[in-house]
């Protein structure tokens, strides 16, 4: 079953074609990689696919509904954990779980269930009752996409889930994605390759808007004639392979 | 219904748990409630000045004290929008007049609880009890929403940073100077009275003190003038709001 189709969907600022013509399919359960230097044009596509900003022209299906016509049917079926760590300070993180079931129409006491169960998924019971501004950075990091994950999406966008955490933190929270695999189709930006390489069953190589190449991450390297992952990603992005 | 309730909830959390702030935005005016009876106190009475007696000055204070009010939905609302916690909500099923409304009624028990603060004391400082009390508080209640509502606009508006000057200072300033409270418009009189009669502080005030006075059928034309700023106020936030809704992402 196909999760997310785009048919030439593009966004231009102005003058300035901030992603060209993409066209991708990825299949459901599948974890997808958006892998590119900055200004590629990675986050503006997941704030395309998740009806935070409109295309400019073409159109991008979510378990067949359309993004322009349909933005929201398509709200109710995904899930956004944004670039930084978005949570309410606040609130405890038992109560920012609670607090994101209930703004998707949980009753509360289905709210609590689904609190109670995620926190145990995430291992973050020791913290249940702690401030979300007291967390530090892994477990912002952590909490903020068991929030993403709350509302049961059929498709979650992780937008730089491991930004600047250390490389205990970034590997414990690889786990916790890594455990959601056949669950739920997870489109994630990274910067880091190995990130995609370890996590991904498809990696899609983005530079200055344009999809230059897309698949496991052997594939391309082969495709690349590269002997790593990291130089197929240098010679397919700085438009050294010709695809 | 129910998510509005939801979001309403977390705002009253983010709120109460900031407590140097609420403490400052509640007791505040009161602080000054005693300050100018004291001075009030010092004044001989053949100086026949009667604006800081406590039945005219308890509704001016009252009103200013709303002006926190909008310091407090100002900064909640500019801090979400400046942080990626809004993009989360964005991509919600939310629609912004939830939002505003999410907003403004946790405010709104904060900004009566003020108000019976302010009469409270004012009991104390030597009020005579009566049932207009409730009137008069009941009477503010345009204002308070007009003060939240101007708040939420200027979160929409103005960054975290900028929120603090134009609500900390500019209309709290601009509630003091044109509401007739620390001194009688007509003493000015000119462009700044015409000025102060236009906004809709000083006939907030007004309505208040006709409230406590029982000169009962005076209070409906001044509660008018203020409920149409409000809902004027209000249905701008809702539309600036949606409009940043968009440009935000």
């Amino acid at each position: 079953m196909i999760a997310i189709k785009t048919n030439n969907l593009t966004k231009k600022y102005k003058d300035k074609t901030v992603v060209s013509k993409l066209n991708m399919q990825i299949e459901s359960g599948e974890f997808y990689a958006l892998l590119g230097v900055n200004g590629a044009g990675k986050s503006t596509t997941i704030k395309m696919l998740s009806c935070l900003i409109s295309a400019t022209s073409g159109d991008a299906e979510v378990y067949s509904n359309s993004i322009v016509k349909n933005a929201e049917t398509v709200k109710e079926t995904i899930s956004v954990s944004p670039q930084e760590t978005s949570v309410a300070p606040n609130l405890s993180v038992r109560e920012n779980l609670e607090f994101i079931a209930g703004v998707y129409g949980f009753s509360k006491n289905e709210a609590k269930e689904k609190a109670q169960k995620i926190l145990e998924d995430f291992d973050m019971t020791d913290v249940a009752s702690s401030r979300a501004k007291t967390l530090s950075g892994g477990y912002k990091r952590r909490l903020s996409i068991a929030m993403a994950l709350i509302s049961e999406p059929k498709v979650l966008f992780l937008d730089e889930p491991t930004l600047g955490l250390d490389v205990l933190a970034r590997r414990e929270l690889w786990k916790q994605i890594e455990k959601l695999k056949g669950k739920v189709t997870v489109i994630l930006t990274t910067h880091y390759l190995e990130e995609a390489e370890a996590l991904c069953d498809r990696i899609g190589i983005m530079a200055k808007g344009v999809l230059k190449a897309q698949g496991s991450a052997q594939e391309l390297i082969a495709l690349a004639q590269a002997e790593s992952f990291e130089d197929a990603f240098v010679r397919i992005a700085s438009d050294e392979v010709k695809i | 219904m129910r998510k509005t309730l939801v979001f309403a909830s977390r705002n009253t959390k983010e709120i109460l748990r900031d407590v140097l702030t609420l403490f400052f935005g509640v007791l505040f005016p009161v602080v000054i409630l005693l300050l100018l009876s004291a001075i009030n106190a010092s004044i001989p009475k053949e100086a026949e000045m009667n604006l800081f007696d406590i039945e005219n000055l308890v509704p001016g204070i009252a009103v200013f004290g709303f002006s926190f009010m909008s310091l407090f939905s100002a900064t909640l609302v500019s801090k979400d929008r400046c942080t990626s916690f809004i993009l989360r909500l964005f991509t919600s099923p939310l629609k912004s007049s939830q939002y505003i409304v999410g907003y403004t009624l946790p405010l709104l028990p904060m900004a009566i609880v003020q108000s019976v603060l302010c009469y409270i004391v004012a009991l104390v400082l030597g009020l005579e009890f009566s049932a207009n009390i409730i009137l008069a508080i009941v009477a503010n209640i345009p204002a308070m929403v007009l003060f939240i509502a101007l708040g939420l606009l200027c979160g929409t508006l103005f960054n975290d940073k900028a929120v603090g000057g134009v609500c900390g200072a500019l209309l709290t300033n601009l509630t003091a100077w044109l509401s007739g409270t620390w001194f009688d418009l007509k003493l000015v009189g000119g462009a700044f009275e015409k000025i102060a009669n236009l906004l809709p502080f000083t006939h907030a005030v007004n309505a208040g003190r006709y409230a406590l006075s029982g000169e009962y059928s005076l209070i409906l034309p001044e509660l008018l003038w203020v409920s149409a700023y409000a809902i004027c106020i209000l249905i701008i936030a809702v539309l600036v709001f949606s409009i940043r809704m968009k440009q935000d992402k």
